[in-house]
């Protein structure tokens, strides 16, 4: 009863994690993108990467932190920019295969070692080189503060006021990402969505709405990779295609096209992902199960189940909890 | 100088080590005589080495320290000394446990607080498998891997100019990273043919996996992201067939093959089929292959394990053919990679089946008219795709030495690029583009560091879709 209780507090704890609020924050930007605009983009590990990086970067060489945010952002942009000025007239599977591979190339420049005094290499930057300036905006009191079973330090790696940050981030992004969507600006995308060639007719530039909602996801995309860099440190191999994958897992669970959907979809799959481990590992360790599934499997078990949802989900439910299938993207060329 | 050999040759990577000891004169002005008193066992194909060091803060070597091997049968104690590499041989492959013994350490040089006094290292015959240990103030505990014999970077700053293979731990761990980069070495044409022997190896293997991606692009419509699990789980099953069971190579092939292309029936059969009866538009089907090759990624994981595996413990055979060296298993691998990229060519133009295929590819709806069953085509397209990924990551295994279970996802882009090169869909044209890639890849690194060989060829990938999005031989139409 008493390890029930831990793992359901382990797996309550995720409800606030950075981490969850960081796949929020990439799969927000993912929902401009897909949900939307019906862009098939398969690199958003990329624009996190490169958000994490800028941020990184900019506060170890001394800046401070509005610039380094600036410059997060700028990353994103200017990602997005290149990314899509050539490659958003190409039919959906190639844009795929083009954002993949873009974002691989972003990884494999991060972790080679022509540019390592900045980008550390494959060993990526330690998180105590720009933490500190973060830190020191923190207004809390020293110590800790306890909700419920969730305590946490109040300033610090894994903190309330990580926590804060990235959920008011989070909150101002979904705030704005509901006023643009339902602008007149917002209705185009939809309409681009469903229907580019009447959208063409209405004599609206599809090609233009279309880079900009790459940029505007993207630039979200690299608020996300931030906030998953805040609490622990950038390493490209951790930003892979397996985190792309797991954003589109996010967004399709919680609902693409829909505002709250990847907020949603972030929570319930970060809690059910560490019920389901934690779980697994107690069922493990304490029972005769041990012999046949040890607890160093149950990474791969867990990682097999996310695999197995996302091809149900998109199967069975493709519009996920909250979204209505009627507004789902798959049938664009 | 064979005592240079497992040192550089570490990563099974031995045709590029025979290359660096023809091409680098750096290499050979290591006292061949200091090398040789550096230890006291020679692997070779039958001998199997298990070294140990010990080492300060500062990378020296520590001496008079006692440590113990013991393995299943076996039992050997080890004096370290200053000057060199105390190592002895093993009776058999596997795993050994090295047990340092803390008393033995002089006193201002200790095991750092919460360091193992043990490390495990699986032997492999054919090299010297090391124990690192570091001591003393300031020492952070060497990583796990640093114990295997994988990763030899700790103690080799003496033994060569290449410092460069070593510590280069390819975290994704696929094929060989060459020595060094551009800038560290001379540059000679000779090298220039053998990268070139190399990326044709390259090219083969990699044009046997992806026609079967091209054929399924052709036939379905469907750009198969799983693709690249699929040809990892032809080097995972490889691996436990003929590593871990035992079975003769040629016995372990057909038996992976075999359940590879069960694979591709079981998949068409339960999955692809069915959706493809309810009109499920391709971009769905794409994500569903998504989930598949995330699901297949941890499945090979959990088959294998997280670490680098090799098919073969035994010391490959390097051959030399027209100035280009390889191992006989490579030069083997490419014979039977364009024997079956030419029995596919034949199979596609001669047969009913074949041309059937292509007349699905071409339009289905017209090849149903004409009597042919679409369905039929794509099961068989399935089961060849997915037969010839297997046999193609066999290989691989096979002529590269070690993979892990992120080979699949490395390779699939770069198949994609393959494809997309030589055009979207047509076999002929997966054939050109996967050699043009195999060159990129391995000639890439005269120009660029070499840990960004894989970058390259995503970079071609992309510039030809913005400039000649149908490939070399595609046809305009299949581009949207």
């Amino acid at each position: 009863m008493e390890e029930f209780l831990r793992i359901l507090t382990l797996s309550v704890g995720e409800i606030l994690a950075p981490t969850t609020a960081a796949y929020a924050m990439a799969a927000i930007g993912l929902n401009l993108h897909f949900g939307y605009t019906g862009l098939l983009n398969m690199g958003q590990a990329g624009f996190m990467l490169l958000g994490a990086y800028g941020f990184g970067i900019t506060l170890t060489l001394g800046g401070p932190i509005w610039l380094a945010l600036l410059i997060a952002i700028a990353a994103g942009v200017v990602f997005a920019l290149i990314l899509g000025m050539p490659t958003l007239q190409l039919r959906g599977d190639y844009l795929a295969i083009v954002t993949i591979s873009a974002a691989e190339i972003v990884r494999w420049f991060g972790r080679s070692t022509l540019w390592q005094e900045w980008t550390g290499g494959a060993s990526g930057l330690q998180g105590r080189y720009y933490k500190d300036p973060f830190h020191a905006l923190s207004p809390l009191p020293e110590g800790r503060w306890a909700l419920g079973p969730l305590e946490y330090i109040n300033t610090g790696s894994d903190s309330w006021f990580t926590r804060i940050f990235a959920w008011g981030l989070v909150a101002l992004v979904l705030l704005f990402v509901w006023l643009i969507t339902r602008s007149p600006w917002g209705r185009v995308l939809k309409g681009i969505r469903e229907d580019e060639d009447a959208v063409r007719a209405l004599g609206k530039n599809v090609y233009s709405y279309k880079l900009q909602a790459l940029v505007i996801g993207g630039a979200i995309g690299a608020l996300g990779g931030v906030i998953y860099a805040i609490p622990l440190a950038i390493s490209p191999d951790a930003m892979g295609r397996t985190m792309t994958f797991f954003v589109w897992t996010v967004l399709l669970l919680g609902g693409a096209a829909t505002v709250f959907g990847p907020v949603l979809g972030a929570v319930v799959f970060f809690t059910a992902y560490m019920f389901m481990r934690t779980g697994m590992r107690a069922v493990s360790e304490n029972t005769g199960v041990g012999e046949f599934i040890s607890s160093t499997n149950v990474e791969q078990i867990g990682g097999m189940l996310v695999g197995i949802t996302l091809m149900c989900l998109v199967i069975f439910r493709p519009q996920g909890i909250l979204g209505n299938k009627k507004e789902l993207a798959f049938n664009v060329r | 100088m064979t005592a240079d050999r497992p040192a550089i040759a570490s990563r099974a990577r031995r045709f590029l080590a025979v290359l660096a000891l023809a091409l680098l004169p750096a290499l050979l002005a290591a006292p061949p005589a200091a090398a040789s008193a550096d230890t006291t066992c020679q692997p070779d194909d039958d001998t199997a080495c298990v070294a140990v060091l010990v080492l300060t803060a500062d990378n020296d070597r520590v001496g008079d320290v006692a440590v113990t091997i013991t393995g299943a049968d076996f039992d050997a104690e080890l004096t370290t000394v200053v000057d060199g590499l105390p190592s002895v041989e093993v009776p058999s492959v596997g795993t050994y446990t090295v047990a340092l013994d803390p008393a033995t350490l002089p006193a201002d040089q200790q095991l750092p607080e919460g360091a193992a006094a043990e490390v495990d290292v699986v032997a492999q015959t054919g090299a010297t498998a090391r124990a690192a240990f570091r001591v003393g103030a300031g020492a952070e505990a060497p990583e796990s891997p640093s114990a295997t014999a994988e990763s030899e970077a700790t103690a080799d700053a003496g033994a060569g100019a290449d410092t460069g293979a070593g510590t280069e731990a390819d975290s994704e761990g696929v094929g060989a990273a060459p020595e060094g980069d551009a800038s560290q070495r001379d540059f000679s044409w000779a090298q220039v043919w053998q990268q070139m022997g190399s990326g044709l190896r390259f090219g083969l293997l990699l044009a046997l996996a992806s026609i079967g991606l091209n054929l399924v692009f052709g036939t379905t419509g469907l750009s198969n992201f799983a693709h690249g699990e699929q040809f990892a789980l032809g080097a995972a099953l490889g691996f436990i067939t003929i590593n871990q069971m035992g079975m003769p190579i040629w016995l372990g092939a057909i038996a992976t093959i075999a359940v590879c292309a069960m694979t591709g029936w079981a998949q068409d059969a339960g999955i692809w089929q069915p959706l493809r009866k309810r009109n499920v538009p391709v971009m769905q089907l794409m994500i569903v292959s998504i989930g598949l090759s995330i699901t297949l990624q941890y499945v090979i994981q959990l088959l294998i394990g997280g670490g680098s595996e090799r098919i073969l413990s035994q010391n490959p055979r390097p051959i030399e053919i027209a100035g280009i060296t390889l191992s006989a298993a490579s030069w083997l691998s490419m014979v039977v990679a364009l024997v079956c990229v030419l029995g596919i060519a034949w199979f596609l133009t001669r047969t009913r089946i074949g041309r059937a295929t292509r007349a699905v590819s071409d339009n289905p709806a017209l090849a149903s008219a004409t009597g042919i069953d679409p369905d039929k085509i794509i099961r068989i397209v399935w089961v060849m795709a997915t037969g010839f990924a297997a046999l193609a990551g066999l290989m691989w295994g096979i002529s590269f030495g070690s993979f892990n279970w992120q080979l699949g996802v490395q390779l699939l882009l770069l198949m994609f690029a393959a494809v997309t090169l030589g055009g979207l869909g047509t076999a002929l044209g997966a054939f050109v583009g996967s050699l043009l890639i195999g060159q990129v890849v391995e000639l890439s690194n005269l120009v660029i560091p070499s840990d960004l060989r894989y970058a390259s060829a995503l970079v071609i990938l992309i510039l030809v879709l913005l400039f000649r999005p149908q490939g070399i031989l595609g046809r305009r139409e299949r581009i949207g």
